[in-house]
C-alpha cells in the first residue's frame, strides 16, 4: 500500500478548524476532572480522584443504565423502520421530491420546539396522548408515571429522527443499479432474498453510518428530556447528557468533567466496536463449498 | 403487471399512513400557534374555535424575535461555508491518497460528534472570550464545526470515491492545473454530493440548542434560545412558542425545497 | 438450449411510457433467426438498438409489437427467467454477501435443488471457467474479470439454460485481461455448445467472436451473416465502413450505359452487362471496394486511374498506401517490397468482381 502523505495538506484546513473547536474545549475538560473546583476557591489538583467518585456514585451508574436502554431501544427500532420507509418511498416522479421534503421537515425543528411540541401533546389534561389513550382506559400521565415518561421520551426520538435513517437508507437505495434487480430475477429469487442479497448488503455502508450516528447523538439527548419532563419522575429520564449538564450546572466541574470523559470513553470504544463489527458483519458469509 | 401495482398499492399505503403519523404533531403545533391561550388551557381541541394570528403577529412584531431569526440564519449559513470550505478538501483527500493514520483519522474525525455539549458549555464560553469572539456568529459558527466537519468530510467521502479516479489523472496528464481540474470537472460531478451535505449541515446547525446557547448572549441570540424564554413564572405561553416553532421550520422548509433536485440526484447518484 | 427467431418485432420506448403521438422506434422491424448453438454478436454503434434488441430477446423488455420464439415456441409474454435465459451485464452483477460457490449455487437453490446435486454442479461450472480456487472467496472481492466468469457461471449453472446474453460484458475489464476473458467466454459456449449472443460496438471483438454477427444501424437490421459474409459482400454501405480494417473505400460516382463510372474527375470502365444492370436503378451510386482489392502500381496500368501518394504506413506485413485522387483519399494494400513513397504518383485500378455498387446506402450490386 503505497502511502501519499501530501494528503495531510488538504486535511489543514478542517484540522485547524477542529483543533480550535475540538481539541481545545476538551483539553480544557480534561483539565476540569484532574481538578476539585469548587466555586469561589482555587482548583485543587486531586489526580483521578474525580474519576473514582464517579465509577463509585450510583446516580452516575443509574444513569447510564438508562442511557443504553434507551439508546439499544431506539436503534431497535429507528433501523428497520428506517429502512422499510426508504424502500417503500417512490424512486423516481415527482413523489420522490415531495418525499424527501416532508422527511427532511421532522429534522429541521430545532430540539426544544421538539421537547415543547410533545410536552403539549403530553399534557394530562389538554394533551392528545392522554386523550386517545383514555379511549381505551389508560390513564396516562407523563410527568408521575415511571413508564409513561420513558416511553414518550422514547416515541419522542423515533418521531424525531427516523426519517434521518430513512433518507440516509434511501440515499443508499436509489444508488443500487437495476442490472442486480434483473439479474436477482432471472436467478429466481423471492422477494425476501432480494432484500437480504441485493438490498441489504448494498446498504451497508450507509446502515453502518446511520447505526453510529443515531447511536452517538442518543447519548447527547438533553433539550428534549429537559423539556418534556425535566429529567423525571425521579429520575426515570434522566441519561447521560442531562446528568452531566446539572453536575456541571451546579458547579461539580470536576466530577462533571470526569463523568463526561468515562461516558466519553464509553461511547467511543462500543462505537468503534460496531464499527468493526457492522464492517466485518457484510463481507463474504460463506457458504459450505 | 397487475401482481406489481398491487404491491405499489400496499407500499404506498404504509407511505402514507407513515406520513400521516409524522405530521401529527406539526399539525398540531400549527393549530395550537392559531388558538386564543385560553382555548389552548380550557381543553383538546382539533380545529381552533377561534381563529387568531395574535402570536405570530407579536413576534414579527417584536425586534427581539426577528433578530433572533437573523442571527439564526447567519451562523448557520456561515457554519455551512466554513464546513464545506475546509471539508472538501478533507474529503478530497481520503478519497484519493492512502495516507499513514488514514484509517484512524477517519473514526476519530467521527468520533468528535459523540461528545457531549454539556459539558463544553464552561469551556467554551471561556475560549470564546479568550478569542473576543463571545456572542458573535462566527462563534457559534465555530462551535458548530465540531459535529458538523466530520460529518461532512464522511458525507462527501463517499460521494468522491463513487466518481472514478481515472477522471482526476485523465486531467492531469491532459494539462490541467489542479485548481482548474477541481473547479471545471471535479466540482459539477460532486456537487450533488455538496448538496446532500450542506443540508445536513444547515439542519444541525439549525436545530443546535447547547452551544448556541454558550457562545451568545444578546447581540447573536438565535432563535433557539429565544423560545426558551417562552417558558416562565407565568406558564408556558404554548400559543407563542407553537407560532415560533412554526416559523422555526420555515427557513428551512425553504432551503430543502432549492436543494431538493441536489439532493435527489444526490440520493440517486452516491453512496451517502 | 434453443433456436432463437425474432418476427416483426418494434419496439418503443415511447409506447412504453405511455407517449402515443409520433413514437421513436429503438428498434424497428426486426426479422431474424438465430440456430441453437450458434455465437452470435450484435454489433453496432451506441444507440443502434442492440441493447435494446437483446432485452427483448431476454424477455427483460417486452416489445411493442412483433413475436419472440425459442424453438418454436411463442415466448414474447414469458420472463426471462421462465424463458431460461442467462445474463451477463456490462458491469459484474455478482452479489458480495456470498462468496463465490453461494453465487454460482444461487439459481440452483431458489430452484429448490438439492444439495449434493447442487455442489456437483457448481463444481463442474467453476472447473470449465477456471475458477475452482476462487469457490471460497467472497464475491465482493475480486476483481472485475473474475466477477464476469462468477456472473457467466450463474447464468449456465442451469442445466436448461436457453441461450446466454452478454451486453459488452468487457466493458469495465482491464485491457489486459479482456483477451483472457473473451478466449474463455468463446471456449465455454464451443464445449457447453449454446446459444451465446454477444453485444458490443466494437467490430474486431465480433468478428473474432461470433459465428453469425447481425450488424444494426439507427434500430434496424443491417445484415446478419457470417464474418466471412460481411467482409466480402457487405449489404450496406454502414458495414462497409465499419468492418474491415481500414474500412471499404467509398466513392460517390455516376455510371453511362457505355461502362463508364466517373468520379472526382476521373473516370474508369466496367462491363456493359455490369452497367446495364446498375442503370436499372439510376445511374449515381457511391462504389465501395476494400483497400485489399485495389491494385496499386506505380506504372500506368490499364483502366486504372491516377492518384498521388499522401501517406504510406507500413505495417510489417504490408504497406497501407493512401492515395489522392482529386480530393478524395483511396486506401489500398501494397505488397512489403513494393517501393513507393510519398509525393509519388501511383496508379489504381478496381477490378470489377470486387466493386460494390450502393445506393441509398444500400448494396445494389
Amino acid at each position: 500500500m503505497k502511502y501519499d502523505n501530501r494528503a495531510w495538506l488538504f486535511l489543514v484546513p478542517a484540522l485547524a478548524v477542529m483543533a480550535l473547536s475540538a481539541f481545545i474545549p476538551l483539553m480544557t475538560v480534561v483539565n476540569y476532572s484532574l481538578h476539585y473546583i469548587f466555586s469561589g476557591s482555587i482548583p485543587e489538583f486531586v489526580g483521578f480522584a474525580n474519576f473514582v467518585d464517579v465509577m463509585r456514585d450510583s446516580a452516575f451508574r443509574g444513569a447510564l443504565g438508562r442511557q443504553l436502554l434507551f439508546s439499544v431501544s431506539i436503534l431497535a427500532v429507528e433501523i428497520p423502520l428506517g429502512i422499510a420507509i426508504a424502500l417503500s418511498m417512490p424512486k423516481k416522479g415527482i413523489g420522490v421530491a415531495i418525499s424527501l421534503v416532508l422527511l427532511g421537515i421532522p429534522l429541521l425543528i430545532p430540539y426544544n420546539v421538539v421537547g415543547i411540541v410533545w410536552r403539549l401533546f403530553s399534557q394530562s389534561d389538554i394533551g392528545l396522548i392522554a386523550e386517545v389513550l383514555s379511549w381505551v382506559g389508560y390513564e396516562y400521565n407523563v410527568s408521575l408515571d415511571p413508564v409513561d415518561a420513558p416511553v414518550t421520551l422514547f416515541l419522542l426520538d423515533v418521531w424525531h429522527w427516523t426519517p434521518l435513517v430513512a433518507l440516509l437508507s434511501y440515499a443508499g437505495y436509489l444508488a443500487i443499479p437495476d442490472a442486480f434487480y434483473r439479474a436477482a430475477e432471472i436467478d429466481g429469487a423471492s422477494r425476501w432474498k432480494v432484500f437480504r442479497f441485493v438490498i441489504l448488503p448494498k446498504l451497508r455502508p450507509v446502515l453502518v453510518l446511520a447505526f453510529l450516528l443515531r447511536f452517538m447523538d442518543s447519548f447527547k439527548i438533553y433539550a428534549e428530556p429537559l423539556l418534556l419532563t425535566g429529567g423525571g419522575p425521579g429520575n426515570t429520564t434522566t441519561f447521560m447528557s442531562l446528568f452531566v449538564a446539572r453536575k456541571a450546572q451546579s458547579y461539580e466541574l470536576g466530577y462533571a468533567g470526569a463523568a463526561s470523559l468515562i461516558y466519553l470513553f464509553i461511547v467511543i470504544v462500543m462505537s468503534y466496536i460496531f464499527f468493526q463489527l457492522l464492517n466485518k458483519l457484510g463481507s463474504g458469509e460463506s457458504q459450505k463449498a | 403487471m397487475r401482481r406489481d401495482q398491487k404491491k405499489l398499492q400496499k407500499r404506498y399505503i404504509f407511505l402514507i399512513v407513515y406520513f400521516i403519523l409524522l405530521f401529527i404533531p406539526i399539525y398540531w403545533m400549527l393549530i395550537t400557534s392559531l388558538k386564543y391561550d385560553t382555548e389552548i388551557l380550557s381543553g383538546l381541541t382539533i380545529f381552533p374555535k377561534e381563529l387568531t394570528f395574535k402570536n405570530y403577529v407579536e413576534i414579527f412584531t417584536s425586534s427581539t424575535w426577528m433578530n433572533s431569526f437573523r442571527n439564526s440564519l447567519t451562523y448557520v449559513f456561515l457554519n455551512v461555508i466554513i464546513v464545506l470550505v475546509v471539508a472538501i478538501p478533507g474529503a478530497y483527500a481520503f478519497s484519493r491518497y492512502n495516507f499513514l493514520g488514514d484509517k484512524h483519522l477517519f473514526f476519530w474525525l467521527l468520533t468528535n460528534r459523540m461528545a457531549p455539549a454539556a459539558i463544553f458549555i464552561v469551556p467554551f464560553t471561556e475560549l470564546f472570550f479568550t478569542l473576543g469572539i463571545h456572542d458573535t456568529h462566527l462563534a457559534v459558527a465555530l462551535g458548530h464545526s465540531l459535529f458538523n466537519i466530520p460529518l461532512a468530510i464522511w458525507i462527501l467521502e463517499g460521494f468522491m470515491s463513487g466518481i472514478p479516479k481515472e477522471i482526476d489523472e485523465t486531467a492531469f496528464v491532459d494539462g490541467y492545473s489542479f485548481p482548474h481540474f477541481f473547479r471545471k470537472i471535479f466540482f459539477p460531478l460532486v456537487a450533488p454530493g455538496i448538496g446532500v451535505t450542506a443540508f445536513f449541515s444547515f439542519t444541525f446547525s439549525w436545530v443546535e440548542l447547547i452551544i448556541a446557547k454558550a457562545a451568545t448572549i444578546t447581540e447573536a441570540k438565535p432563535v433557539v434560545v429565544t423560545l426558551t424564554v417562552g417558558i416562565g413564572a407565568e406558564g408556558v405561553k404554548w400559543g407563542l412558542l407553537a407560532a415560533a416553532g412554526v416559523l422555526t421550520i420555515i427557513p428551512g422548509a425553504i432551503v430543502v425545497y432549492f436543494v431538493r433536485n441536489y439532493m435527489a440526484k444526490g440520493f440517486a447518484l452516491g453512496r451517502v | 438450449m434453443a433456436t432463437i427467431q425474432l418476427i416483426d418485432v418494434w419496439h418503443s420506448y415511447d409506447l412504453e411510457e405511455g407517449k402515443t403521438k409520433d413514437p421513436q422506434y429503438a428498434v424497428e422491424n426486426i426479422n431474424v433467426t438465430y440456430e441453437n448453438g450458434l455465437a452470435v454478436a450484435l454489433l453496432g454503434p451506441s444507440g443502434c438498438g442492440k441493447t435494446t434488441l437483446l432485452k427483448i430477446i431476454s424477455g427483460l423488455t417486452t416489445p411493442s409489437k412483433g413475436r419472440v420464439l425459442f424453438d418454436g415456441k411463442d415466448v414474447t409474454e414469458l420472463s426471462a427467467k421462465e424463458r431460461h435465459i442467462a445474463q451477463v451485464f456490462q458491469f459484474p452483477v455478482v452479489y458480495d454477501s456470498m462468496n463465490v460457490y453461494g453465487n454460482i449455487a444461487f439459481p440452483l437453490a431458489n430452484d429448490g435443488v438439492d444439495s449434493d446435486t447442487i455442489r456437483k454442479r457448481v463444481y463442474e461450472v467453476a472447473e470449465i471457467l477456471e475458477i475452482t480456487s476462487l469457490l471460497k472467496v467472497p464475491a465482493g472481492k475480486l476483481n472485475p474479470a473474475d466477477k464476469q466468469k462468477v456472473s457467466l457461471g450463474r447464468g449456465i449453472v442451469r442445466p436448461d439454460t436457453a441461450a446466454v446474453l452478454l451486453d459488452e460484458p468487457l466493458t469495465v475489464i482491464d485491457p489486459k485481461a479482456q483477451w483472457g476473458l473473451r478466449r474463455k467466454l468463446k471456449q465455454v459456449q464451443e464445449e457447453l455448445d449454446f446459444t451465446m449472443i454477444y453485444v458490443t460496438h466494437d467490430q474486431h471483438e465480433a468478428l473474432t467472436f461470433a459465428e453469425q454477427v447481425t450488424v444494426m444501424q439507427v434500430g434496424k437490421i443491417d445484415q446478419t451473416g457470417s464474418p466471412k459474409e460481411l467482409h466480402e459482400n457487405p449489404e450496406s454501405m454502414f458495414i462497409g465502413y465499419f468492418i474491415g480494417s481500414p474500412g471499404m473505400n467509398m466513392m460517390e460516382s455516376s455510371v453511362d450505359e457505355e461502362g463508364t463510372v466517373k468520379f472526382n474527375g476521373t473516370s474508369f470502365k466496367i462491363s456493359k452487362k455490369l452497367a446495364a444492370q446498375l442503370l436499372e436503378h439510376g445511374n449515381e451510386f457511391t462504389f465501395g471496394i476494400r483497400p485489399e482489392y485495389v491494385q496499386l502500381s506505380p506504372e500506368k496500368t490499364k483502366n486504372a486511374v491516377s492518384g498521388v501518394v499522401k501517406l504510406v504506413e507500413d505495417t510489417g506485413a504490408y504497406k497501407i498506401v493512401t492515395a489522392t485522387v482529386d480530393t478524395l483519399d483511396v486506401k489500398s494494400r501494397a505488397p512489403e517490397d513494393m517501393s513507393i513513397s510519398e509525393g509519388d504518383t501511383a496508379w489504381l485500378s478496381f477490378p470489377e468482381e470486387e466493386v460494390k455498387f450502393y445506393k441509398d446506402g444500400k448494396k445494389v450490386i
